[in-house]
C-alpha cells in the first residue's frame, strides 16, 4: 500500500500513514495525476517527514502518503520538472527544512530573505522593469510586484511574498484558539474558523449539532455574497464605471451589518467556536436574512445586467487577463478563478458535503478565463449562494438541537485532513497530533498558495495598465499565503 | 444610459447624515462595561482582561465576547478611541460617556493645520485584510470619509500622516519606517486596531518587530478587531477638529 485512502474531517492515526520512498512518490503521482492539497514536513528527532496529501476530486477521496530524509539526506530529485503543480510546494518545503529539490526550475524564497530575491531579468532595448509594493497604492495588503515590460506590455510579472509572515502554524500549537485561527485571513473569517473547528472537532472526536453545522454554512455564504459583491464594486471601480462601485459597494454592507446583527462583528468574528456556534438564528432573524436578501439580490442584478452588457464596461474586461483551461490544470489553480478558467473545481461538491445542493445558476456557465469571466462567475456564485441561505434557512426550523457542544480530548497519533470552500476556494487546514494528545504540525494551505502564479501568468501579454483590473478579479490573499 | 440613470435612482441617497450620532446595532460589542466582581481571565486570547481589580485593556481586547458574564457586558457603544495608550485600559468605574469626553485630547497646533483637511498613507504591516477592509469601508458611499476632507492617498509625500494596521511583521519593519520617513512634517500616526496596538492575538510570534512603536511618537490608538469604520472616523474627526458632537 502506497497511499491511505481517507476522507475530508476524517481522523487518521498517523501510524497508518505509508513511508515510500522519494522515488515511488514520483511514480505514483505520475500513474494517479490527481492533485496535491499538502506537501509539508515535519520534524522527527533528526529525520524530517514529508507529507504528501492528493485530493482525488471526482471520488471525493483523499491520498495520504510520506517520504522521511534522514538527517543527512539534504536532497532530491524535484518533482515540479514534470509536475508543475508542486513548485511553490517544493519552494515551501526547501524553505523549511532546507532539503534542496534538485533542478527546480525558480527554487526561490516564498516567505523570508526578500533582500536577495532573484528576481528574473529581462535585456534588450527598450525593456524596463518597473517594481510595485510592499506598500501599494491603494488600501490593501503588502506585497511586491516586478514587471518585465517593452513599452507598456508586460511580458512578464514576478511576484514576492512573504511581508505578512506572522508565523500562525507555530502559534496556533499554543492551544485552542479561535480568535487566532479567524484572524490569519480576515476576509475569510468563516472559512478560516470553520476549517480549524472541523480539525480540532475532528481530532477529539466531537460531533457538533446539526442547527450548528447549518449556521456555520449561512454564515460561509454571506461571506461569499459580501466579499464578490465587494469585489464587483472593485472591478466596476477599475474600470471607471463608479455607479457601480458605489451600489456595489451599499449593497455590501448591507450583507455584513446582517452578520452584525447575528453575531456582534461585521465579518462574523466571534461566531464560531471548536464545538459548535456562539449566536443563534432564530425565527426572526431567519426572516431579516431573507428580506435582506432578497433586496441585495434585486440590486445586484440590476447592477450587473448594465454592467455585464453595457459595451463600455464589457470592452474592459472581455479578453483581458486570460488564463486557460490548460494554464490553469499545469499551475494547479483552484476556487473561483480556476472555475472561471473552465475547471469544475468545487469542495463542497467534490468531497461531498452533505448539506449542499447543487443549484442550477451556475450551470450554464461558460468559462473563457478573462476578467469577465471572473465576474459574471461571481454574480453567478451569489445568486447561487442566496438560493443555498434560503435553503439553509428551510431546514433550520427542523434542528433545534442546540448551539454548543463541549468538546473532548483530542486523541494521540492522529491527523485530519479538512477542507473548506471558502469564497476564493479551497481553505486546507491539517492537524496533527503526537504522544500526549497535543497539536504537534499544523498546515495551513490557501487557494492564494495555489493561485498566485494564475495572476502572474493572466498579465502576460496584456498593457500593464490593466494589472490593477487583472489584481481585483482574482483578489488573492497576502496574508493566507504568507500565513 | 438610461438604465445607468434608473440605477442613480434604485438605492436613493445611502450616506450616514450625522456620523457623529449614527445609530449603532444592538448586537454590536463595543465599549466594555465593568462591575468590579472577580472573573476568570483564562478565556481572554489576549490578556487583555484582568481581575481584582476587574479591567480590560481595549488596546489588547478582540472584542470577542468570550468574556461575557455578570462583571463584564459590552454595550454598543463605537467611540472607542483614545490619544493615550493608558487610557485604553477600562475599569469599572469609567463610563462610556465619561471616556468620550476625555479620551482624544486635540492638540491646538494639529487642529490649525489638519482640522479642514487631513490626507492619510494606510500602512498594512501583516494586517489580515480586516481592518483594511475597514478603512477601504470609510471612504464608501454609506461612510463618505472624503466629505470631512479626510483621505487615504496612494503615496506618503502626499501624507499628512500614517495609519498602521497589523502587528508589524519582521518583513514590514523596514518599509513601515521608510514609508514614515517619507512623509513630510509635521505628521501624525495612527494605530488601527489591537494588533497594531498591541500586537492582538499575533504578540506571542517571533516574526514581530514592533521596534518601530518605541521610536517614534503615537497620536491616536484605535481600537477594534477589526475597527468598524464609525470608530475610525469619529476619531480622527475628533483629534483634528477638537470636537466631540
Amino acid at each position: 500500500m502506497n497511499w491511505l485512502i481517507t476522507e475530508n474531517n476524517k481522523k487518521i492515526n498517523t501510524y497508518e500513514i505509508p513511508i515510500i520512498s522519494i522515488e515511488d512518490l514520483r511514480v505514483e503521482i505520475s500513474n494517479l495525476r490527481h492533485r496535491p492539497i499538502g506537501f509539508f514536513g515535519k520534524q522527527e528527532y533528526e529525520n524530517v517527514r514529508l507529507y504528501v496529501v492528493l485530493s482525488d476530486d471526482k471520488q471525493g477521496k483523499l491520498m495520504i502518503t510520506s517520504v522521511l530524509f534522514s538527517a543527512e539526506e539534504k536532497a532530491y530529485e524535484s518533482l515540479t520538472k514534470d509536475f508543475p503543480q508542486f513548485h511553490i510546494f517544493e519552494r515551501e518545503f526547501f524553505e523549511e527544512f532546507k532539503i534542496e529539490p534538485l533542478n527546480h526550475p525558480w527554487l526561490k524564497p516564498v516567505r523570508t530573505n526578500q533582500d536577495k530575491y532573484p528576481f528574473f531579468e529581462m535585456k534588450g532595448e527598450d525593456v524596463h522593469e518597473v517594481a510595485v509594493g510592499p506598500i501599494h497604492a491603494g488600501v490593501i495588503e503588502p506585497g511586491h510586484f516586478r514587471f518585465m515590460c517593452q513599452g507598456e506590455k508586460v511580458y512578464d510579472l514576478e511576484i514576492m511574498l512573504g511581508y505578512q509572515n506572522r508565523g500562525v502554524e507555530k502559534l496556533l500549537l499554543n492551544g485552542i484558539n479561535n480568535r487566532l485561527a479567524e484572524s490569519i485571513c480576515g476576509d475569510s473569517v468563516i472559512s478560516y474558523n470553520m476549517a480549524y473547528s472541523q480539525v480540532i472537532e475532528a481530532l477529539s472526536n466531537t460531533s457538533i449539532t446539526k442547527r450548528a453545522e447549518i449556521i456555520r454554512r449561512i454564515a460561509l455564504e454571506m461571506e461569499r455574497v459580501a466579499i464578490h459583491i465587494g469585489d464587483m464594486g472593485a472591478i466596476a471601480g477599475d474600470i471607471a464605471y463608479l455607479m457601480g462601485a458605489s451600489i456595489f459597494g451599499t449593497t455590501r454592507t448591507l450583507v455584513i451589518n446582517t452578520m452584525l446583527e447575528i453575531s456582534g462583528s461585521r465579518f462574523g468574528r466571534g461566531l464560531i467556536d471548536v464545538g459548535g456556534v456562539n449566536f443563534d438564528i432564530d425565527d426572526k432573524m431567519s426572516e431579516r436574512i431573507i428580506s435582506m436578501l432578497n433586496t441585495v439580490e434585486n440590486y445586484v442584478d440590476k447592477t450587473a445586467n448594465v454592467m455585464l452588457n453595457m459595451p463600455s464596461c464589457t470592452s474592459r474586461m472581455e479578453r483581458t487577463g486570460v488564463v486557460n483551461k490548460e494554464t490553469t490544470i499545469a499551475l494547479g489553480g483552484v476556487g473561483m478563478a480556476a472555475r472561471a478558467s473552465g475547471i469544475n473545481l468545487d469542495s463542497r461538491f467534490d468531497h461531498h458535503d452533505i448539506w449542499y445542493k447543487r443549484q442550477s445558476n451556475t450551470i450554464d456557465f461558460k468559462a473563457t478565463g478573462d476578467v469577465y469571466s471572473r465576474c459574471l462567475l461571481r454574480y453567478k456564485e451569489i445568486k447561487e449562494s442566496i438560493e443555498m441561505i434560503k435553503d439553509f434557512i428551510k431546514i433550520l426550523k427542523e434542528h433545534q438541537d442546540g448551539l454548543k457542544t463541549t468538546i473532548n480530548e483530542l486523541t494521540q497519533n492522529s491527523l485530519v485532513i479538512s477542507i473548506t470552500e471558502g469564497w476564493r476556494g479551497e481553505v486546507v487546514h491539517i492537524g496533527i497530533t503526537g504522544e500526549n494528545s497535543e497539536l504537534i504540525r499544523y498546515k495551513i494551505k490557501d487557494p492564494s498558495f495555489n493561485n498566485w502564479y494564475m495572476l502572474a501568468m493572466a498579465v502576460r501579454n496584456n498593457g500593464i495598465s490593466d494589472f490593477p483590473l487583472c489584481n481585483k478579479s482574482f483578489n488573492l490573499s497576502y496574508c493566507g499565503n504568507d500565513l | 444610459m438610461l438604465d445607468t440613470i434608473k440605477l442613480k435612482y434604485l438605492q436613493g441617497k445611502q450616506y450616514i447624515k450625522d456620523i457623529k450620532n449614527a445609530p449603532m446595532r444592538e448586537a454590536f460589542r463595543g465599549f466594555p462595561i465593568i462591575k468590579n466582581i472577580e472573573v476568570n481571565t483564562s478565556c481572554c486570547p489576549t490578556g487583555a482582561l484582568t481581575s481584582n481589580p476587574t479591567t480590560i485593556d481595549m488596546g489588547k481586547c478582540t472584542f470577542c465576547g468570550n468574556c461575557k458574564c455578570e462583571a463584564i457586558q459590552f454595550s454598543n457603544k463605537y467611540k472607542l478611541a483614545s490619544t493615550s495608550r493608558e487610557d485604553l485600559i477600562i475599569t469599572a468605574d469609567i463610563s462610556p460617556e465619561e471616556y468620550e469626553k476625555k479620551a482624544i485630547k486635540a492638540k491646538e497646533e494639529i487642529k490649525k493645520i489638519f482640522s479642514k483637511s487631513l490626507k492619510l498613507r494606510q500602512v498594512s504591516a501583516a494586517g489580515c485584510n480586516g481592518c483594511e477592509m475597514e478603512l477601504n469601508a470609510c471612504s464608501n458611499c454609506n461612510f463618505d470619509m472624503g466629505r470631512f476632507g479626510i483621505d487615504f492617498v496612494a503615496s506618503p509625500r502626499h501624507a499628512d500622516g500614517i495609519v498602521i494596521t497589523g502587528p508589524i511583521s519582521e518583513n514590514m519593519a523596514f518599509a513601515l519606517e521608510d514609508c514614515y520617513k517619507s512623509t513630510p512634517d509635521p505628521k501624525i500616526v495612527i494605530l488601527a486596531g489591537s494588533c497594531a496596538i498591541s500586537g492582538g492575538v499575533f504578540k506571542e510570534s517571533n516574526k514581530l518587530n514592533r521596534e518601530f512603536l518605541e521610536k517614534y511618537p503615537i497620536d491616536l490608538y484605535i481600537p477594534g478587531c477589526p475597527i468598524h469604520p464609525l470608530t475610525f472616523i469619529n476619531a480622527v474627526l475628533s483629534y483634528i477638529t477638537g470636537k466631540i458632537k
